[in-house]
């Protein structure tokens, strides 16, 4: 079998996701600084490039100083990167709209990674649109070797038209792993800072006649994009549709398709519309298979192309073989293909859930006991205290929310509200992305709201980056720390506002919580026990329940854990002639990391320490 | 063309991407081309997992459709129910007996289904069970379940299980030689475990 392999020089490559290989890439290239906020799909980009000697990396507050940074040190002639998820270029889009009509001078490269499945993420956008609105190139890789490949183009046209150019990535890109070879490392001088108001002080009269140059960048832009290598026009023998696809979904189109002709987009932004009219010429009907959003085939419309697109093929998600297979037979008039397989089994859902002893697990359990208030959430692994059996999350909208929607919860309500408190939460590094301007907002303008500041010295849902809560930087080391109450003390929260405690103490949050929500006044309570998965956090001795002491009355059940197990259910009549559910549980010692949560609530204290020899894994932590 | 799909699956923290690595590592050995992918929605939080290994003289797309799987490796039982139409027709499902029981079923919204493995054999699929996770508990540490999936799988690739035990141990000769025999041993019992309901192996490779 081994001699009819294509490929015997293959263990010369290397076996890497699309994250991987673009920070390969981006050091190969020479890149001198590189700057992200971490984010899924984007994260390993800068996870990676951090563990190369020789170049600067750091984890920013934000995605816009993240470009920031990029765009400094692309000013001094260094070439630069900043990685970023899809709503992180909503962040960081101020400084791009303005940084395109500067230009750039050592090549600027902005990874930025779509969510496309929605698989972490908020909602689902399609980053290309900052391509055509900030008139800058984008590339989109299908692969890891070519998002090696092509992190090497962006820099090198970054430097050919001075502007920084897009590397549009999906998760079925970051994720994904395949064979990359990489090509020799460059290095790259800067040089040097060249002061020039007219370039790099947009102020009215120097932006003016810069925006002609913008234009004409556009025209050259087109004209590389028409002619470049990264747009190829793949020859097929069945004519019938030919596609026009980029990114992920020429992978599927060529695996479907693989006798149809296809104009792969790499290059994707300036359309090279001639490249789509000579393929328009060969084929009785094109068909653009593109993620999310219908761009190119506006595009071609526009251009007198005509073209099928999404009346045929999903706007949302990914474009996977299956779903092309179907589209295209309906295309064709032909019976939809059936794949052959075992019909869908319902099983139960199981979503992601909090870590067994995680310190939000005490925060949701009370504000769960807590009546009338209405809670303004944020993104985290706190946003999952909207789920069961908490159901303590009303709302999540984007980072740093939690604080405006609280003020305005507040400002806004009427009498149907009149008696509830508003409570806003948040996550330490949520907080200093964008949540620290919305607290200053609260104090500045007199706002009634308690805000919990869950510090758990990480950027959990992302891994347990650090932040400049932590006292760490990317390498993992000593940074300066920030001490969360006395900047909520600078933003205008009166000292005896705000009060740290431990989130495993179910009676002094509760109280805590109480007393602040009736004070009409602007409040922090900031929570400070450590995220379970980075290294700060000890597990202690873990628990067990006594089965003959369970009364199955369920209140540890309340909080969360997912150490806790059922292990029978009943129900049982009480004198009033009510009935109540009855369920009896287990700890999953070997689970438990000793918090000591669940051991609160439980009247009967069946829940006991187990033998102290009894050995603590963890089957949730990160392997 | 002939593109070996193997779906492997589970929940957040069992190790199923490490294990599709090194099954991926022992493709590339050989000099296959391979493409892995995984659909791990905030998997460190105990949610779905499932990674996808695609190898072949060339592997364009890294997906894995519904009927194209050649093994469906379940980390878990309720898991391998879940993804069972991935396979395809006279495709197996290797499958570890251990439950894990999320706490949306322990609230009681939820029931985990009573017999997930009479239920993937009623849908006339070759289903090898058995407790990987008593296994590796057995052997001192939980882990090693990872490794006795891996070992279950090995008689089923297209190539000797010798190239994915070398896998498996190359990611402890150096770093860890104390872990080299206990992976060994696990492997093994993986092996024997599947080698016990004596069932011919599954054509993969044209
Ligand atoms: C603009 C933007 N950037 C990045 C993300 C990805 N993201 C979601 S939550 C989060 C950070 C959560 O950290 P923290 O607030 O400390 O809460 P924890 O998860 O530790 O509870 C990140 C980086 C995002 N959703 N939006
Ligand atoms: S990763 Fe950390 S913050 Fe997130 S659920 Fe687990 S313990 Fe909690
Ligand atoms: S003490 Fe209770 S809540 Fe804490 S980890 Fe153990 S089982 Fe979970």
């Amino acid at each position: 079998m081994g001699a009819s392999l294509p490929d015997s020089a293959a263990a010369n490559r290397l076996f890497l996701s699309g994250n991987e290989a673009v920070a390969r890439a981006a050091r190969d290239a020479g890149c001198r600084v590189a700057a992200a906020y971490p984010g899924t799909p984007s994260t390993e980009i800068l996870e990676e490039l951090a563990k190369y000697p020789g170049l600067y990396t750091e984890w920013s507050v934000n995605e816009k100083v993240s470009l920031e940074v990029a765009l400094g040190a692309s000013m001094v002639g260094a070439r630069a990167l900043c990685a970023m998820k899809h709503v992180g270029l909503n962040v960081a889009s101020d400084a791009l709209m303005t940084m395109t009509v500067t230009g750039t001078e050592g090549g600027l490269v902005i990874a930025v990674a779509d969510d496309v499945g929605m698989s972490s993420s908020q909602n689902e956008q399609d980053s290309r649109y900052w391509g055509r609105f900030a008139h800058v190139p984008v590339f989109e890789p299908a692969d890891a070797q070519e998002a090696y490949d092509m992190t090497r183009a962006a820099f090198a046209l970054s430097e050919a038209h001075r502007c920084p150019v897009i590397l549009r990535l999906t998760t079925r890109i970051c994720h994904v792993k395949g064979r990359v070879q990489p090509r020799e490392r460059e290095l790259h001088e800067p040089a040097g800072f060249v002061k020039d108001a007219r370039r790099w002080v947009m102020v009215p009269g120097n932006a003016k006649p810069r925006l002609p140059l913008m234009y004409q960048r556009d025209e050259a832009l087109r004209a590389d994009a028409e002619a470049s290598a990264w747009n190829t026009l793949y020859e097929g023998t069945d004519r019938r549709i030919g596609f026009v696809a980029s990114g992920p979904a020429f992978m599927h189109v060529r695996e479907t398709f693989p006798n149809a002709p296809v104009l792969k987009l790499g290059l994707s932004h300036p359309l090279p519309i001639e490249r789509a009219r000579e393929l328009a010429r060969q084929v009785d009907e094109v068909l653009v298979v593109e993620e999310t959003e219908p761009l190119v085939e506006m595009e071609l419309r526009a251009a007198g192309i005509a073209c099928r697109g999404k009346d045929v093929l999903p706007r949302i998600g990914e474009l996977a073989p299956d779903v092309l297979r179907a589209a295209v037979a309906g295309l064709l008039g032909e019976p939809a293909p059936k794949a052959v397989h075992a019909a869908l089994q319902t099983v139960f859902p199981r979503p992601p859930t909090m870590c067994v002893a995680c310190p939000h697990l005490g925060i949701y359990y009370t504000l769960a006991q807590l009546r009338n208030i209405n809670i303004s959430g944020d993104i985290g692994c706190y946003s999952l205290g909207a789920g069961q059996p908490w159901n303590a999350l009303d709302t999540c909208i984007s980072m740093g929310a939690s604080m405006g929607v609280a003020l305005g919860m507040d400002k806004g309500r009427g009498e149907a509200d009149a008696k509830k408190s508003v409570v806003a939460v948040i996550g330490d590094s949520t907080f200093l992305h964008m949540g620290m301007q919305g607290l200053l907002d609260i104090t500045w303008n007199r706002g009634n709201v308690t805000v919990l500041l869950l510090d758990n010295r990480a950027v959990g849902m992302t891994g347990g980056q650090e932040n400049p809560g932590t006292g760490r930087d990317i390498h993992g080391e000593d940074a300066p720390r920030i001490d969360f109450a006395k900047l909520c003390e600078a933003l205008g929260v009166k000292k005896e506002r705000i009060r740290v405690l431990d989130p495993y103490q179910l009676p002094v949050l509760f109280k805590a919580l109480r007393e602040e929500t009736k004070i009409p006044e602007p409040s922090v309570i900031i929570t400070d026990r450590p995220c379970v998965l980075i290294d700060h956090y000890e597990a202690t001795q873990p628990y067990k329940v006594i089965a003959d002491k369970c009364t199955g009355c369920g209140n540890c059940i309340d909080v969360g854990c997912p150490a806790i197990h059922v292990t029978r259910r009943a129900t049982k009549v009480k004198p009033s002639g009510k009935e109540v559910e009855l369920a009896f549980v287990r700890i999953e010692t070997s689970a438990c990391t000793g918090c000591g949560l669940c051991v609160q609530p439980c009247a009967p204290e069946a829940i006991v320490h187990a033998a102290p020899e009894h050995p603590v894994n963890f089957l949730y932590k990160k392997i | 063309m002939t593109i070996t799909n193997i779906l492997v699956c589970g929940i957040g923290g069992q190790g199923v991407m490490t294990a599709t690595e090194i099954l991926a590592e022992a493709a590339l050995s050989l000099g296959y081309d391979v493409k892995k992918t995984e659909v791990a929605g905030m998997s460190q939080r105990g949610g779905v997992v499932t990674s996808h290994l695609r190898f072949g003289p060339q592997v364009l797309s890294p997906q894995i459709m519904p009927g194209d799987a050649d093994l469906l490796v379940g980390f878990e039982a309720a898991e391998a129910l879940r993804w069972a139409h991935m396979l395809k027709p006279g495709g197996a499902a290797l499958v570890n007996l251990g439950r894990l029981v999320p706490p949306i079923v322990n609230i009681g919204l939820y029931d985990y289904p009573d017999d997930p493995i009479a239920q993937l054999r009623a849908l006339g699929i070759e289903v090898h069970a058995f407790d990987a996770s008593a296994m590796a508990q057995e052997l001192g540490n939980i882990r090693l379940g990872n490794t006795v999936m891996l070992g279950a799988i090995a008689d089923r690739l297209p190539f000797p299980a010798d190239v994915l035990l070398n896998a498996v141990l190359a990611r402890f000769g150096v770093r860890k030689p104390q872990l080299v025999e206990v992976n060994r041993e696990a492997f093994e019992r993986g092996r024997r475990a599947v080698a016990a309901a004596e069932a011919p192996p599954v054509a993969m490779v044209g």
